[in-house]
């Protein structure tokens, strides 16, 4: 048993039960597993059926330069470069050179040693730099680690930080060692905002996501982010449905407006779309903001422009006209 | 000295025991020569209103034992009416005035009808329920459930192997009864009734009225707290004017095509018409997150 | 960013209405000897088409073509073939289904979601399931050789009028027999697309009439002597004398009637998919299904929150132009179905319960109610105890499971209720407990041709759907008789 402080500011706003819910691992559990259960089938009905929603002409444009104004857009390969990632930043600030009135994105993504090519190339633009960090995305690795690999992103000047949460641990039920971790890195932050990935994919039910969620919050995430985009399955709606009842609830037991960024296996503006849907059905309009949701994504961002050429241009577009890099 | 017999009193069968008509009136039973056998109790509808409460009562326990437990009770009743075969013989042969043969056929009979339901009793799920091959993500089954109460208003020719034939199909399904029995015949039905009384039969699953069907078949068809008519044993001007008056409580009616056969093997109708289908759904989810729509 | 969604109409071309519609009997559409009656469009009040009614010389004519169509014809051929006109008109109905989708909301004022996503696309089902039986009847349990009852007199409701059609048509015609149908007279459109279906299905004439009318009609057809069995699906005050009038008769009758469906919702339910449990329960359909959830039973343990969250959840639904794929609740039916509603609620009002609506803005014209909630309801109350029929509901607590169960079968009715619990052992034991035909757990209004759908008590007899569907239009008197 340990105990462990949130961050000062929010330790005074929280009211009191949920800060008995973090007085020990004991009390976290107990807290954890009495959230109401989700029901995999209701669920998957309901994201189904907001995903009929049906936008149309005026209403669709604006949607689509929301979504373009909230994409974080990524790369996390291995075979990164400075070349890369250069080109990736010019995108994010330009994302349609021939339409230059097209929104930028909310930011980049990058690994922790890409930070400083992003931000000189991006200087000025308001486009934030995102780090991924705490060894992403499997997160297996010993804290100082997490924490080191945390700091070469804040030195290099990341305006956020996307960390992965230990899975292992909390599969295995430790679920105080989950939030000490995400205490301990979010502290590491300094003002970065912290993004923290569930890799809801690996927690594999409803529940856990739920769990996942409410854990992350209490431990002062500043998004709670639904996967690596590594694995399989990543963001689906009815696992965004159950993180977007997280926030909506938590701003009404806490007053606090915490974001959700959903991850991996968004491909297409209708899928975009049918995520603004749910944001604005489940959390409500207030959320419908770059600073309170994102997407995680690359290759929607070309669907997303080839849609607005289209909704301007009255026929649809093609992959050459936009660009691939 | 020869000794002189002891006459019974046959009195009503309710919630498992003996009581006189709350009326206090009788009537007397003659057997087939025209002679005095006895004076029978004369029901009355506060004895029925009495009967129905016993019922619902009796269907409470009896409906929430185990299948195989009415089984075995169901064929307790069996073991005791065979224990008192040669009673019933006699006591039919003065009644009706069939010959020693016909007379045991039919005592045989109804011994083989009660454990011909009796076997039937943890098969009904079987034969009439099903699990449902539904088209979305749910388990569903359907499983036959008694209906409450049912009223009997049993048929006359066949004192006892037809008061056993509309009987035993209404309790094997779990219902309890009150049967309005034929009014020649009413020392058979509480010489039944008290076979029925040692067989571990839950108090009020069966009760026996005698009296006069076109007095009290009409109080029974009214009861907003029965749930079921069985009107073998009214003629057809009765039949109507009782389906009629079923009609307000919505009763399920069950009228036989012809003239029963009741030494013929029974086929399921009675069974069905006494038993509700019940459909339940519950969601059997992914066992984790779907590879979804996103 | 001000969200709003644009209103996404459903073109009302492809319905291709006609300004008048025709009694379908024998095989072919001919004037009826009846008064022409209108049939309007809820969702904006005014005129759609004009239907010609029947009068009793028509019923009689349908009824001996049925009965000719029987004898000479249905019975003679061999029921793979039968069911393979079913498989016919099932494909028919998917082909031509988002025509049978706008005529459906267009006449009946439920959301062009609802009749693409669920009518529809349950009526080809329907017919489809009952086709493959019409070979099989022998392996239903009754008998090597189980026999049609003949003619089939059908009288269906205006809430679901073309899915009830495929109820009342499918199993009696893939058990072997003929029918007489009547649609009701503010929805009569959907079921004469149907008959057009039907018709280049080569079904043989006579086999299906379409009779068409009010109540009168209705009536004429279940007391008509050519008639060996009745379907009816209605209120129960109506099924009440339908019963009546036929006692004595030996007609075989099976009856679809009114329910107050208990939606029971315990502190340990997935809380968010009861919230939708619930709306889906007694906002589908506008309220106007006989197995509505419309009481809400709450554990009283979480009731405050749990209602709080519900309000909110329901202020977020869309109330408008049924064929807009946006709207979430439809039009009522009638103007009529409309005072009906009101009147409950204020009589609701009157008995001391208090009364929550959506603010939600409603369309000027047509018939419109907003989705509301009766709280501080008692079980005396006449809204906790009479069908409304519409988009209200009514809301009471309760302490313990036995209490719930309890106060759910305190009625006169049993045709459906909900049960929300994580607890595997209570939602199987609450199955058990409650007397009602159709029990969902964690779920709410789920139907398929496969899984039986009837009432306990006052909400009816009979099923459908399912073996036991089959069996009501079945001779199942199988008892041996004297000769």
């Amino acid at each position: 048993m340990t105990t462990r402080e949130l961050s000062p500011q929010a330790t005074e706003q929280l009211p009191a039960h949920l800060v008995d819910a973090t007085a020990d691992e004991s009390s976290l559990r107990r807290f954890l597993f009495g959230l109401p259960g989700v029901d995999p089938v209701g669920i998957e009905q309901r994201a189904a059926g907001l995903a009929t929603r049906s936008i149309k002409r005026a209403s669709k444009l604006a949607a689509i330069d929301m979504a373009i104004s909230m994409v974080d857009l990524t790369t996390l390969e291995g075979a990164d470069t400075p070349g890369k990632v250069r080109n990736l930043a010019r995108k994010a600030m330009m994302p349609d050179p021939d339409y230059p009135e097209t929104p930028r994105t909310a930011a980049i993504c990058v690994y922790p040693d890409m930070v400083p090519t992003g931000i000189s190339e991006l200087k000025g633009s308001g486009v934030k730099v995102a780090s991924v960090a705490s060894a992403f995305p499997s997160g297996r690795s010993s804290l100082e680690i997490k924490l080191a690999d945390t700091k070469i992103a804040v030195d290099g000047g990341a305006d956020e930080i996307d960390m992965v949460i230990d899975r292992g641990a909390f599969l295995a039920g430790r679920y105080g060692t989950v939030f000490e971790q995400i205490v301990a890195i979010k502290q590491a932050c300094g003002n970065a905002r912290l993004k923290v990935i569930l890799e809801t994919g690996e927690l594999a039910t409803y529940d856990n996501v739920r769990r996942g969620s409410w854990l992350a919050l209490l431990a002062g995430a500043d998004f709670i982010k639904t996967s690596t985009g590594k694995i399989s399955p990543a963001a689906t709606l009815p696992v965004v449905h159950v993180m977007l009842q997280a926030v909506k609830d938590w701003k009404i037991e806490t007053g606090e407006q915490r974001g959700v960024k959903p991850a991996g296996g968004i491909r297409t503006a209708k899928d975009a779309i049918r995520y603004l849907v749910a944001v604005n059905e489940i959390a409500g309009p207030e959320w419908l903001d770059p600073y309170y949701f994102r997407f995680g994504a690359s290759s929607v961002l070309n669907d997303l422009i080839m849609q607005r050429r289209a909704q301007l241009d009255g026929h649809y577009s093609g992959a050459d006209y936009v660009t691939a890099d | 000295m020869s000794h002189l017999a002891v006459s019974k009193t046959y009195k009503l069968f309710i919630a498992g025991a003996f009581p006189r008509s709350e009326s206090g009136r009788t009537y007397q039973a003659r057997d087939k020569k025209g002679d005095f056998m006895a004076n029978a109790a004369l029901a009355s509808r506060k004895d029925l209103r009495d009967a129905v409460v016993a019922a619902r009562k009796g269907y409470g326990a009896w409906s929430r034992a185990t299948a195989y437990n009415r089984g075995q009770v169901i064929y307790r009743i069996a073991e005791m009416l065979e224990g008192r075969r040669s009673e019933f013989v006699e006591l039919i042969m003065i009644s009706t005035g069939a010959s020693t043969n016909d007379s045991a056929a039919e005592v045989d009979a109804a011994i083989d009808r009660l454990v011909h339901y009796a076997g039937w009793t943890d098969k009904l799920a079987a034969v009439m329920g099903s699990a449902n091959p539904v088209s979305s993500p749910y388990f569903s089954y359907s499983a036959p459930e008694p209906t409450g109460v049912v009223g009997i208003v049993a048929p006359s020719g066949s004192p006892l192997l037809g008061l056993i034939s509309v009987i035993a199909p209404v309790i094997a399904g779990g219902n309890a009864c009150v049967v309005i029995a034929a009014d020649a015949d009413p020392c058979v039905a509480i010489t039944f009734a008290e076979v029925v009384a040692t067989s571990d039969v839950p108090a009020g699953v069966i009760n026996i009225l005698t009296g006069r069907i076109p007095e009290l078949a009409p109080h029974l068809a009214a009861h907003a707290d029965v749930n079921a008519l069985d009107l073998t044993g009214a003629d057809a001007e009765l039949r109507e004017s009782l389906g009629q008056a079923a009609a307000e409580t919505v009763k399920r009616v069950y009228v036989p095509r012809g003239v029963p056969d009741f030494i013929a093997t029974p086929g399921t109708a009675r069974l069905r018409a006494f038993l509700e289908i019940k459909t339940v759904w519950h969601p059997t989810g992914a066992l984790s997150l779907s590879g979804g729509t996103s | 960013m001000d969200w709003e969604y644009s209103a996404a109409p459903e073109s009302s071309a492809i319905a291709d209405i006609k300004d008048r519609y025709m009694p379908f009997i024998d095989g072919a559409f001919k004037e009826g000897g009846g008064e022409d009656r209108d049939t309007l469009n809820p969702g904006t009040g005014e005129r759609l088409s004009t239907v010609s009614t029947v009068n009793s010389s028509d019923i009689d004519r349908a009824v001996k073509a049925a009965r000719r169509a029987y004898e000479n014809v249905w019975s003679n051929i061999p029921r793979t073939e039968r069911g393979k006109y079913l498989f016919r008109i099932a494909r028919a109905i998917a082909e031509r289904s988002r025509e049978l989708a706008v005529v459906e909301t267009l006449d009946n004022g439920k959301p062009i979601k609802e009749t693409r996503d669920f009518d529809v696309p349950a009526t080809a089902q329907h017919f489809f399931y009952h086709a493959g039986w019409a070979d099989k009847l022998q392996h239903l349990g009754l008998g090597p050789a189980p026999q049609p009852l003949g003619v089939a007199g059908q009288v269906i409701p205006w809430n679901f009028p073309l899915l009830m059609a495929a109820w009342k048509i499918a199993p009696a015609l893939a058990a072997g027999n003929t029918v007489v149908i009547k649609p009701a007279e503010t929805t009569p459109l959907s079921i004469l697309v149907l008959a057009e279906i039907i018709a280049d299905a080569d079904l043989p004439p006579g086999v299906v009439n379409i009779v068409t009318g009010a109540g009168d009609v209705g009536s004429m057809l279940i007391n008509h002597a050519g008639i060996d069995k009745v379907a009816f699906t209605g209120s129960t005050a109506v099924g009440r004398r339908i019963q009546r009038e036929l006692a004595g008769t030996g007609r075989k009758i099976t009856l679809e009637l009114g329910g107050k469906g208990a939606n029971i919702i315990f502190e340990d339910a997935a809380q968010d998919q009861a919230v939708e449990g619930i709306i889906n329960g007694i906002f589908f359909n506008q309220g106007q299904v006989c197995c509505a959830g419309s009481r809400l039973l709450v554990q009283e343990s979480i009731a405050d929150e749990f209602i709080e969250r519900l309000k909110q959840r329901v202020e977020t639904l869309r109330v408008g132009d049924p064929m807009d794929k946006n709207t979430d609740v439809g039009a009522i039916n009638s103007e009529a179905q409309l005072g009906r509603i009101t009147a409950l609620m204020n009589a609701g009002i009157a008995e001391g319960a208090e009364l929550w609506s959506s603010s939600c803005p409603l369309p000027k014209n047509g018939y419109y109610l907003s989705p509301s909630i009766f709280t501080s309801a008692t079980p005396s109350m006449r809204i906790a105890r009479e069908e409304i029929f519409g988009p209200v509901l009514t809301t009471m607590t309760f302490r313990t499971p036995d209490e719930a169960v309890l106060k759910a079968n305190n009625s006169p009715y049993g045709l459906s209720a909900g049960v929300w619990t994580e607890k595997g052992s209570r939602a199987m034991g609450m199955a058990a407990a409650l007397r009602a035909g159709v029990i969902w757990d964690n779920t709410f209004n789920r139907f398929d041709p496969a899984a039986s759908f009837g009432g306990y008590k006052e909400s009816g007899f009979g099923r459908e759907g399912g073996p036991s569907g089959l069996a009501a239009y079945l001779d199942t008197d199988d008892e041996a008789v004297a000769r």
